[in-house]
């Protein structure tokens, strides 16, 4: 029965974007589309989590804009995402960290990779 | 004039549409559906045609439906509706009906069978509120007043504890998000009544929105 979603759901599945995990950095270009017009927009910032699995797969980046923290969640096949860039590979020891959502400046590094 | 085809759900999933945004979808599989019948008002006094769906077990099929299924030269089906005001033109006995009868877009009506819930409490199951649950109340899910006292009885209809789900239910007014003529697939925008594997009827839909 299943098999018949996963052949559906293949053919969405994203190949062309690299490996990344929680604690990595990322540069992710995102399309945008203002009227008929369209750009690429960068949101750079720390992954705080992967979740899911298959087609429904989501990322999630956390910044600091402003002084403000702003996390955005991003479907992983998901056509809006032009690429993703990989800025650092960081080192943590947790698969969700949502600890860094308490933490600012220097307490909230990650060692590198 | 409106369209019908029967059909199995098979689960859901997502998709993404052409500007990226997710879609979450049921995947209903559609194969094989054949015209068994068609309903004249010379001979049934109305009009409709009689699909079938899914081959039964030859073992399991009574003779005169097997018989049925002859006149048609196809395989005997566990599941068997009628479609109603449909352009009798286009169907013929013995043809399959096939996923591309629906486009792209289109609105549809999907009728099935809900989940079972079993012997339900008025709160899920008529969606009544509950009592306070502290302060001494002692009355946390009942059902409330039963109703004037002189007459002497309670009211028919009056809404109480019971057996929950499993009727018929039909969801007015879905979009066909995407049809797989390859796998005789449709992908239905949105959920559709009924556990995986049971049976649903898709028409159009009858109250459609004028397209804007």
């Amino acid at each position: 029965m299943s098999h018949i979603i996963d052949e559906i759901t293949k053919e969405q599945l994203r190949s062309d974007l690299p490996d990344f995990r929680p604690g990595d950095t990322l540069k992710v270009h995102v399309k945008i589309v203002e009227g008929s017009h369209e750009r690429i927009q960068v949101f750079e910032g720390v992954v705080i989590k992967r979740h899911g699995s298959g087609i429904s797969a989501t990322f999630t980046v956390r910044k600091i804009s402003y002084g403000v923290g702003v996390e955005r969640a991003f479907p992983v096949n998901s056509p809006k995402i032009d690429k993703i860039e990989v800025v650092r590979h960081g080192k943590v020891r947790r698969a969700k960290l949502y600890y860094l959502r308490a933490l600012r400046g220097k307490k909230a590094r990650i060692k590198s990779r | 004039m409106s369209k019908g085809i029967l059909g199995k759900k098979i689960g859901m999933t997502q998709i993404f549409a052409e500007n990226g945004d997710v879609i979450p979808v049921t995947v209903v599989d559609v194969s094989g559906n054949v015209v068994l019948q068609k309903k004249t008002v010379e001979t049934d006094g109305y009009e409709a045609v009689q699909l079938g769906f899914d081959n039964a077990k030859v073992s399991r099929v009574t003779k005169p439906a097997k018989g049925h299924a002859e006149k048609a030269k196809a395989e005997p089906k566990r599941f068997i509706k009628e479609i109603r005001n449909v352009n009798l033109d286009d169907y013929e006995v013995g043809k399959a009906v096939t996923a591309d009868t629906f486009q792209t877009g289109e609105a549809i009506d999907v009728t099935g069978t809900s989940k079972g819930k079993g012997y339900q409490g008025p709160i899920k199951r008529n969606n009544q509120s509950r009592g306070p649950m502290a302060h001494g109340s002692r009355y946390h899910r009942r059902p409330g007043s039963m109703g004037v006292i002189d007459p002497a009885r309670v009211f028919k209809g009056k809404k109480l504890a019971g057996r929950m789900g499993g009727e018929t239910v039909t969801v007015e007014n879905l979009v066909v998000a995407k049809v797989d003529p390859e796998r005789q697939l449709i992908l239905i925008s949105g959920n559709v009544p009924g556990a995986k594997k049971s049976y649903i009827v898709i028409k159009s839909a009858l109250k459609a929105k004028e397209a804007k």
